[in-house]
């Protein structure tokens, strides 16, 4: 039954594509993919509720702890955000002639795989399997980036795949060297994470640095920190928005949760200077990317884009404090970015078919023309810059005061520098898209052919909208109350710094 | 042993020349046919290595090797420069050019001697005195990836990161199960298919795969 509910989250969505691949895309099977997100929800409450401690399962394949629960639960509520909301989304690109069903059946086939593979990242017993799976996850995504074959769409899936293709093969040299440093230690251990921060203390030194180093960087560029970031703005400014909600609320989590159990690994090896002093370069230096790119930014989905890139940072700060305290707080803002990210990107998505453009300057009165999608993108970026009673709120406090408490004081405070200047940014841009008067917009809008499917569209733009503002709430909920999901945090945070 | 030794030497070396080749030739005709040439020398270390330790799973990758390398991946590549305007093209005009990526390429070898010094040192023996060169064409495919402009090129600079990687994963000795070896070279065949798509797609939209077209997105 434990094993049945573990296998789920990987082998539902991969039914789903099937059925999809199958029956293609209808108004019946619209609502599968929903469903399926709902199970992986479902099955990781479930798994969170009865199992005590860490259990695996399928032969040592895959096994669940307190943080592969946790990863569970983000990756089934914002896939849920994000599926729930596009058979809508679909409609409108059908409706506008962008997609056919059979552009549509292709996309949730492979929506589904893409979910699979994360799943299974967060699952794998070992960091062999988890790297597949995090390749898998570039494979499946290539040509949802790609959708639309606009020479700017091609473009941004060329550099997407080429780009996360190269820095995850940095990481597929670090898990080999880190191989080599297990094996040499003859504790037989293979690539299993469990047994690896068992046996870490006798590893070398010396080459599990170097195999720490290029892990870090290389998954780190799934993440989209600074050094390999290049690619996230362009990806997710051209992926449908649904899969941007995914790829920036889900993915790049999924990688960096990566990135904590070889942090986990590496301290027990090397002390905690050397994880501490990697990520707090490349947090803060994701950190002055995204500021300096934001303030002069003209198009609102590479403001989002680069939006996230800020927030992996400041949980690259976070895990550079360490503790369990810092990393607790490092999950609930994985969770809380996660939903507010998606649900800005879901929004974003409607506001492109509402008013046909995705530059900052073509959106102007959105409050007077589409009150409740105007609503839900102010609420988002307000949730995005901290404000409570977001959850994201009590997340970012977490990680500075941890910052303060371990010595990173100059680095937090330069931190919290860039955050400030980013977060004006945000809020600049969004009141000059939701405020103001429409008159000025509606004539520079396109005439006539623009304004009459901005008028179509408002109806349906609302009738979307339902995933959003609760996910919304949700996140509002979670700065107020964490509820059981407070003990589930703290023991995942436990499980990466081994004191139970 | 001598001959164990001096077969092995021979492939890493055989392995460290195509890699120059690569970044020394310009025609992508000619580029794809050393990489051919790299495949079989990444499956000969393989081989020997199985050879010296009697291990036939090792020599059942060997295979593999030989058929992904050495022939499925050059077809793919020779199939992505098919019968567009560029067939046969030449790469045309790196961002570095020969003399310089030559000189990069020794620079990058006495860098990865210099890294890899604990590698070496953690279970010295003939194998691990050659991982250096593994890691020497990881960075000599990377600069290829960095420094060419045509979307054939670059490919050709990631397949050489690809081999240089899978070359280090041999003589680092060390298992890492069937699993994991299967996977990873799925992923590889899946994301060099991808690229080629997406490379005829750019053909489609572009007209050519120079990637200096490549303007529409950027801040």
């Amino acid at each position: 039954m434990v094993t049945l509910l573990m296998a789920a989250p990987v082998l539902v969505p991969v039914c789903v594509a099937i059925c999809y691949l199958l029956a293609g895309w209808r108004p019946l099977t619209a609502w599968l993919a929903p469903v399926s997100a709902a199970l992986t929800l479902a099955s990781a409450l479930a798994l969170a509720a009865v199992l005590p401690g860490s259990r695996a399962a399928l032969d040592g394949l895959i096994r669940a702890d307190r943080l592969t629960e946790f990863m569970l639960i983000v990756i089934g509520s914002v896939g849920l955000l994000a599926t729930a909301a596009t058979p809508a989304w679909l409609r409108g690109e059908i409706a506008a002639g962008r997609a056919t069903t059979r552009t549509a059946a292709r996309h949730s086939v492979l929506v589904q795989l893409f979910l699979a593979a994360m799943a299974a990242a967060v699952l794998a017993a070992s960091l062999g399997v988890t790297w597949v799976a995090i390749e898998a996850t570039t494979v499946a995504t290539a040509f949802l980036v790609g959708q639309r074959r606009t020479r700017a769409a091609v473009e941004a899936a060329w550099k997407y795949v080429v780009i996360c293709s190269a820095g995850i093969a940095l990481a597929l040299l670090g898990l080999l060297l880190l191989n080599a440093a297990a094996a040499h230690a003859g504790a037989g251990t293979g690539l299993d994470w469990a047994r690896l921060a068992a046996a870490a203390t006798r590893l070398n030194p010396a080459v599990t640095r170097i195999a720490v180093a290029l892990l870090i960087v290389g998954f780190g560029t799934k993440a989209g920190l600074a050094p390999l970031h290049a690619w996230l703005p362009d990806a997710h400014g051209q992926a449908p928005a649904p899969v941007s909600a995914l790829m920036s609320g889900v993915l790049l989590s999924v990688a960096f949760c990566a990135i904590l159990r070889v942090t986990a690994i590496a301290d027990l090896v090397l002390g905690t200077g050397f994880t501490r002093a990697l990520l707090a370069v490349l947090g803060l230096g994701s950190l002055l990317v995204a500021a300096s790119l934001l303030i002069r930014q003209r198009d609102y989905k590479r403001m989002l884009a680069y939006s996230s890139i800020e927030h992996m940072g400041v949980m690259a700060l976070g895990a550079a404090a360490g503790g369990p305290l810092a990393l607790a707080a490092v999950l609930l803002h994985m969770l809380g970015h996660g939903l507010a990210k998606g649900s800005l990107f879901v929004s974003a998505g409607r506001m492109l078919q509402a008013t046909g453009t995705s530059r900052i300057d073509g959106v102007r009165g959105l409050a007077s023309r589409l009150p409740l999608l105007a609503a839900c993108t102010g609420a988002g970026v307000l949730a995005l810059a901290g404000f409570p009673p977001f959850s994201l709120f009590a997340s970012e406090i977490g990680i500075i005061r941890a910052g303060f408490a371990t010595g990173l004081g100059g680095v937090t405070a330069a931190a919290l520098i860039l955050m400030i200047v980013i977060t004006a940014a945000l809020l600049a841009h969004t009141s000059r898209m939701l405020l103001g008067t429409d008159a000025a917009a509606g004539p520079a809008a396109g005439g006539g052919n623009g304004s009459s499917a901005g008028g179509a569209g408002a109806s349906d733009v609302t009738a979307g909208l339902a995933p959003v503002v609760i996910a919304l709430a949700a996140c509002a909920v979670l700065g107020l109350y964490a509820g059981p999901l407070a003990g589930l945090l703290h023991s995942a945070a436990h499980t990466l710094t081994r004191t139970p | 042993m001598t001959g164990y030794v001096q077969s092995l030497d021979l492939a890493c070396g055989a392995l460290l020349v195509t890699a120059v080749v690569i970044v020394w030739r310009r025609r992508l005709s000619a580029i794809i046919r050393t990489f051919a040439l790299q495949g079989t020398a990444l499956a000969a270390i393989a081989a020997i290595l199985a050879a010296h330790g009697h291990d036939p799973r090792l020599g059942a990758v060997a295979a593999g090797v030989l058929v992904l390398r050495a022939v499925a991946l050059p077809w793919l590549l020779r199939r992505a420069l098919g019968s567009g305007p560029d067939a046969g093209g030449r790469e045309t005009r790196p961002l570095i050019n020969v003399t310089a990526s030559l000189l990069a390429v020794a620079a990058l070898t006495m860098l990865a001697y210099a890294v890899s010094r604990p590698l070496t040192a953690l279970d010295p023996s003939p194998a691990a005195d050659a991982i250096p060169v593994g890691i020497a064409v990881t960075l000599s495919g990377f600069f290829v990836l960095v420094t060419r402009r045509r979307a054939v090129s670059q490919l050709a600079g990631f397949l050489l990161m690809d081999n240089g990687i899978t070359a280090t994963g041999f003589l680092t000795t060390a298992d890492t199960g069937l699993l994991v070896e299967l996977g990873v070279s799925l992923d590889v065949l899946l994301a060099v298919v991808v690229l080629r798509v997406l490379a005829g797609r750019m053909r489609d939209v572009f007209g050519d795969t120079d990637l200096d077209d490549l303007r529409e997105l950027r801040d």
